[in-house]
């Protein structure tokens, strides 16, 4: 599913590319986007190939539209399958989310109504993306904004059933359930209660941006802030029941210097050492 | 000079300059490999500025917007069609 | 006929279409402004992917001006696939067809020239030429060929591109400059660092010569008709010292 150390890691940003290969920070693994890395050769490749000398690497893709109704894009297949044969990456994740319509790439990642036919669909998509890659993938949760009236199951329930039906892992982004679960007015620990843990294999953190909205606080999962202290505290109850898992930090916009980042990092160190020591006992 | 000549010359000077190039790489040994400057990553998983987006406007370009903007530089760039301002547009 | 997906009308919602069917929210009154995040997402994120391929167009015409002419762009040539650093090859043209535009024209050269910069920083990773390949060509230059890396391109404009562009990079001080034709190389270096060079019209004949995989001899000929004393030995040199001649396939381990 994953052979990530269970352990901190940091999304890579090529601003930090020097000052890591300075002070070989001290980190579990380095996650990157894959789309970024689809260029024939260059400064992504040379700066990859470095990285990965000295780390741990997560592929993941943002670009795959594995909730869109469309085929999925072959030429894209072909793409990150040449990527994990050039690299060997510890683990490739994905979203449940949808990014293409037709022709066009929309670059966001979209939601989609949870029911049997879209089960089939993301199931069916699953299917061929571990057929292409030859390898098992993460699915993630997604942050979401609006609900379909046409949904008939429960995020959770979708997701376990993609779990029983592909074989594949989750990957479970904590800050995206708190937001999830603000924006739709449900408890994140009854979600979190009804997640198929025992697939998950990787733990995504990341900040939130607030606006106020006539009903309440709506929130954007904008990765453009430190993890907000009730993430923090959902993060520790996760991997108390989970054990220590991969767990990353990511921040996309306003992106700090990187020692910001490795002290958000940081923060997961206890409470992995704490599960660890639990589960050694 | 003749054109036997004058291709004899260039192909002296071709010979030359490619031995002192060959040369000169030499004497540089192996350029250290920087990794260069790294233009942004384009495509990540974050959402954006929320529900209030000045870039979302739906405009059509009769619209007002296009007469208020000046160009970015204070420059003028003389061209031959007049001076490379932006120029509004009337109703089109 | 199966009935169409739930993705035909909310795109057609991101794309300034209503907000499509089925789609609410906890407060439904909210839906409208819930579903705008998405909205912006796509604007945003699709505005400043295009900003970041093209940021002296960007410059030149201003972050408002920007931001107001990409979701048309947007609108007209969405990205074909997630690799966005690809996108914008319609841009030119778009620049150049576009009405309250008309009193830039140099913008859409300007665009090209970005363009081929992004190409450069994402060309193939190909060894170059050694030293002693280039010593040993030299015995026969009349029959030898250098081949270009595939980064090295050649943007020829009737507007003063490469000035433009160099006087709005980071640092850089505008100036008023006179608009005339202008000729530029745009290559990647040993170092990965994407370079842009001014061009002379022999300098111009001599690399579309090479690009045209034509010998060494016929290149500087190309050149010498454009100037008689024209010494081909300091752009060989720049040309090597940047690594922009590779290595024949033989020559390859």
């Amino acid at each position: 599913m994953t052979r990530l150390p269970d352990a901190p890691g940091i999304g890579f940003k090529p601003e930090h590319f020097e000052a890591i290969r300075a002070t070989r920070p001290d980190l579990g693994f380095f996650e990157i986007h894959a789309e970024n890395y689809m260029g024939a050769g260059g400064v992504p490749h040379a700066q990859l190939t470095a990285l990965r000398a000295d780390y741990a690497l997560s592929l993941h893709g943002v670009g795959l539209s594995i909730g869109g109704p469309g085929r999925l894009d072959s030429d894209h297949l072909t793409r990150l399958r040449a990527l994990i044969d050039r690299y060997h990456p510890e683990s490739f994740s994905e979203h449940l989310a949808w990014a293409s319509h037709g022709e066009a790439y929309l670059n966001d990642l979209l939601p989609l109504p949870y029911t049997p036919q879209t089960l089939r669909i993301v199931c069916d998509h699953i299917d061929e993306v571990q057929e292409r890659l030859g390898c098992t993938m993460l699915l993630e949760n997604p942050a979401t904004y609006v609900l379909f009236e046409q949904s008939t199951l429960p995020e959770t329930d979708f997701l376990a059933e993609v779990v029983k039906r592909t074989g594949c892992g989750l990957l479970l982004d904590v800050n995206n359930v708190f937001v999830s679960a603000s924006n739709h007015r449900f408890d994140p620990r009854a979600y979190l209660e009804a997640f198929p843990m025992q697939a998950v294999g990787e733990i995504h953190l990341a900040g939130h941006a607030t606006e106020d909205l006539p009903s309440g606080p709506l929130l954007i999962d904008a990765h453009c802030c430190p993890v907000a202290e009730p993430v923090w505290t959902l993060y520790a109850e996760v991997i108390a029941r989970t054990g220590p898992r991969p767990s990353l930090i990511e921040w996309d916009n306003d992106v700090p210097a990187l020692p910001v980042l490795l002290a958000e990092a940081a923060r997961a160190g206890p409470v992995l050492a704490r599960a660890g020591a639990l589960t050694d006992a | 000079m003749t054109m036997m000549t004058r291709t004899l010359t260039l192909t002296a000077s071709l010979a030359t300059a490619m031995t002192l190039a060959a040369a000169q790489a030499h004497a540089e040994g192996a350029m250290e490999k920087c990794y260069g400057v790294a233009m942004a990553g384009q495509n990540d998983c974050a959402a954006g500025p929320g529900t209030t987006c000045a870039g979302t406007a739906t405009m059509d370009y009769q619209g007002n917007a296009w007469k208020l903007v000046p160009a970015g530089t204070c420059t003028t760039i003389t061209t031959p069609h007049g001076m490379g301002s932006l120029e509004p547009i009337k109703d089109m | 006929m199966p009935e169409a997906p739930f993705s035909t009308a909310f795109a057609a919602g991101l794309l300034g279409g209503a907000v499509p069917p089925g789609v609410t929210a906890r407060d439904p009154a909210e839906a409208e402004r819930r579903f705008a995040v998405y909205r912006n997402n796509v604007a945003h994120g699709l505005t400043r992917a295009l900003a970041s391929r093209f940021p002296v167009i960007e410059r030149l015409l201003g972050a408002a001006f920007f931001t107001a002419l990409a979701p048309l762009f947007i609108a007209a040539h969405p990205p074909a696939s997630p690799r966005l650093f690809e996108w914008g090859a319609a841009f030119p043209d778009f620049l150049r067809t576009f009405p309250p535009l008309a009193g830039l024209p140099y913008l859409a050269d300007v665009a090209r020239l970005e363009m081929a910069r992004g190409a450069a920083y994402h060309a193939a990773d190909l060894r170059p030429l050694s030293p002693a390949a280039l010593a040993a060509l030299a015995s026969t230059p009349d029959t030898a060929r250098l081949v270009l890396h595939p980064s090295v391109q050649i943007i020829a404009s009737d507007h003063a591109v490469g000035t433009i562009w160099a006087m709005n990079q980071p640092g850089a001080a505008p100036h008023d400059i006179t608009d005339r034709p202008e000729t530029v190389a745009v290559l990647r270096d040993r170092a990965l660092n994407v370079q842009v060079w001014p061009l002379t019209s022999p300098e111009t004949a001599f690399v579309a010569a090479l690009r045209d995989a034509l010998p060494l001899l016929t290149a500087a000929q190309a050149a010498t008709r454009h100037d008689p004393r024209f010494d081909p030995a300091p752009l060989i040199g720049r040309l090597m010292q940047a690594g922009a001649f590779i290595a024949e396939p033989e020559e390859m381990p």
